[in-house]
């Protein structure tokens, strides 16, 4: 099971390596961790996404909420989140296949960021799902590198999650 | 304006603190400048670790936050074990080390290491203090954390030119940490599904952890279990909750336990866990028990709540609060049944006392300290077969069992036995140790003899680290390796070279005498038990 979990922390050093610290310990799986400032510049927010059955989740949420410097914790059904996540892809190309991979960017509205004689950099934001796709379309021509944020998400609506 | 390391000690004036243990090194000598004149004690240990024992030992006294102090790199480091030992048994320490000058850090200069980051999975915060104005609202903030929630030690790491540096001194009055506010009343709506799952049960059963002692519940939770008598068992670290003669007490359960107790687990239809975080050494194997029980756990900390047991019923609050809310919706039942069948149980486990030549039984051994003992003394047990016999044989009559549950840390019960006497120099405190723990920690014979702490000592000698060449000769067959400790001195002679009278015993017919002459001798004092290296830990 994967579960996406926003959670709102004191903005501080040494509070991410922390939280990172926390998942590593207790041995919790840990898909991505995106991490940047709130609309308050004493409050960062964490975005993580973690897998594990049932129990597991909970006691990830149990131990987050355990951690002094962290300020509310709260689970993101995927299907009530906008999720977003940026990628920078590398990908190889030469004057014969470049159009393929233009289409393939343009299909998936993404942006061509960064051109050579042997490459071409495509930039994508949007649900993680289609950053996947995106880089499955790109495979078949070599891809150099690859950036991903990690996923950041909002619960949907106009309801927010409060630091008081 | 006052500098630091005045503000240091002002804090802890105003914490009440009137004792600390420590060690200096030039990273913390600004702070102990101060501290000269403060009217603070300070009591020089002989290893730092044993200055974070000791604050152990004190804090579970008093109830409130202990501090302790070192210097950086090494010193810091040498605490770690100590911080982790209070950490696991959620023992409140403020912990204060020195640290290199703030330009200096991540430089690998001399004696410096990432402390607040090294010791980050065993404390319950810490703090890397890089401005001097904060000094006063991390102190507040440090004691508040140590001593609410589940308590636990808390680092403050002060680099020595912030020591140095000036402040106009304030103490905050309150403390507003946004992520922390603990719960300390237990929900009434589960309050009251504990009630009625009490009511409902059949053979319900109490089992109570340190967490009641932390809570300082003890009292309430035995007139708890009398108001509605309802049974109860004690983890390691709840011996003491109830006197061992209680007649709804049935022994401490577990690994070490007895087998009536773990029967009476077994058998119950309604656990109800406080305190209590179903360690792997108190529950073996909590899925096949969370199946045949329905389980209520209260816990002040909700994290320990299904981490390693499933509950039916969770109830997140501090133990005595919850005690008392509990008490209030007055639940009972007719158990009378379930109750002589228990006693049944208790009276059918095994007796396994010896009696061997030129040895003596250490089972008699802890019984005779626990009846000359005062009701009210504090028995420290260290680490190792002496631990287990000790929380098998000790006979509560009111007074405190102390001892590293969680960590198991060898070397723990001399320097804590210091900490709890100053912390209550009026109890007798006992400490009870095998050779091979005394040895990590027989330095501290030095801080008793300097600091006039009346504690006793019992050395259970065997020349063996016994509990590992039993687990060599049980699982291993038989194929010892490590174990023999041959070569150690004489622990008459030791405590003679610190000019404290000690003697030996080697017989079940002398044990009495011993310990009454132990008790009786006025300041620090010493018995070393002879007993068999085959004695088995039962």
């Amino acid at each position: 099971m994967k579960r996406i979990i926003s959670v709102l922390v004191e903005n501080k050093a040494g509070v991410l390596s922390r939280t990172a610290g926390l998942f590593a310990r207790r041995g919790f799986n840990i898909e991505s961790l995106a991490v940047g400032e709130t609309e308050d510049r004493s409050v960062s927010r964490m975005t993580i996404v973690a897998r594990g059955d049932e129990r597991t989740l909970e006691q990830v949420e149990k131990q987050l909420n355990k951690q002094i410097d962290v300020i509310k914790v709260r689970m993101l059904p995927a299907e009530t989140a906008t999720r977003r996540e940026l990628v920078l892809v590398k990908v190889n190309a030469d004057q014969q296949n470049r159009g393929g991979i233009i289409d393939i960017a343009s299909i998936l509205n993404a942006k061509i960021v960064d051109l050579s004689h042997t490459t071409l950099t495509v930039e994508l934001c949007d649900r993680p799902e289609k950053v996947d796709l995106l880089l499955e379309m790109l495979t078949p021509y070599g891809i150099a590198e690859v950036a991903r944020t990690g996923m950041v998400a909002l619960q949907k609506g106009s309801e927010a999650i409060r630091t008081i | 304006m006052i500098t630091g390391a005045q503000a240091m000690v002002e804090s802890l004036k105003q914490e009440g603190v009137s004792t600390v243990f420590g060690y200096p090194g030039a990273a913390i000598c600004p702070f102990y400048d101060a501290l000269r004149g403060s009217g603070i004690q300070h009591i020089l240990v002989r290893s730092e670790q044993n200055a974070g024992h000791a604050a152990s030992g004190y804090a579970r006294i008093t109830g409130r936050p202990a501090v302790c102090i070192a210097t950086s790199g090494p010193g810091a480091t040498n605490l770690f074990t100590a911080i982790a030992t209070a950490y696991m048994d959620s023992i409140p320490l403020v912990v204060i080390t020195g640290q290199v000058e703030t330009r200096l850090l991540g430089r690998d200069v001399f004696q410096e290491v990432d402390t607040t980051g090294a010791a980050e999975p065993f404390t319950k915060y810490g703090y890397l203090v890089k401005e001097v104005r904060e000094i006063p609202r991390v102190f507040k903030e440090a004691f508040h954390i140590a001593s609410t929630g589940r308590k636990g030690p808390v680092l403050i790491d002060m680099p020595v030119d912030v020591q140095q540096q000036s402040l106009p001194f304030a103490y905050p009055a309150s403390v507003d940490i946004r992520g922390y506010k603990p719960r300390f009343k237990g929900h009434p709506v589960q309050v009251k599904r504990v009630a009625q799952a009490i009511c409902a049960a059949k053979k319900p059963l109490l089992c109570v952890g340190g967490g009641v002692h932390a809570a300082d519940a003890a009292e309430r939770v035995c007139r708890f279990c009398e108001q509605c008598g309802m049974p109860a068992v004690s983890t390691l670290m709840g011996i003491g909750v109830f006197p061992s003669a209680h007649p709804l007490y049935f022994g401490m359960l577990g690994q070490s336990g007895f087998r009536s107790a773990n029967r009476a687990v077994e058998e119950s239809d309604l656990l109800v866990i406080i305190g209590a975080r179903v360690g792997d050494r108190a529950v073996n194997s909590p899925s096949a028990l969370e199946q045949a029980t329905e389980v209520v756990h209260i816990d002040i900390d909700s994290a320990e709540i299904g981490k390693n047991l499933g509950a039916t019923i969770p109830l997140v609050g501090d133990a005595g609060a919850v005690i008392e809310q509990l008490c209030e919706q007055k639940p009972s039942g007719v158990w009378e049944q379930w109750l002589s069948h228990l006693r049944e149980l208790r009276e059918q486990e095994p007796r396994p006392y010896t009696e061997k030549p030129g040895a003596a039984d250490p089972r008699r051994l802890v019984e005779a300290l626990s009846e000359k003992m005062e009701p009210d003394a504090v028995y420290v047990a260290d680490v190792g077969q002496n631990q287990l016999w000790s929380a098998r044989y000790y006979r509560a009559r009111g007074g405190r069992f102390l001892t590293s549950g969680g960590m198991g840390t060898m070397g723990y019960a001399l320097p804590a036995a210091v900490g709890a006497k100053l912390a209550a120099p009026n109890r007798q405190v006992v400490a009870v140790c095998g050779d091979g723990s005394f040895q990590m920690s027989m330095m501290e014979l030095g801080t008793a003899v300097q600091h006039g702490v009346d504690v006793k000592l019992v050395v259970v000698r065997n020349n063996r680290l016994g509990l590992v060449r039993e687990i060599q000769q049980n699982r291993y067959g038989g194929r010892e390796i490590a174990v023999d400790l041959s070569g150690s001195p004489s622990a008459c002679g030791i405590a003679a070279a610190y000019g404290i009278p000690a003697w030996q015993v080697s017989d079940n017919g002398s044990l009495g005498q011993a310990v009454e002459r132990l008790l009786r001798t006025d300041g620090p004092a010493l018995i070393e038990c002879l007993v068999d290296p085959k004695e088995a830990t039962e």
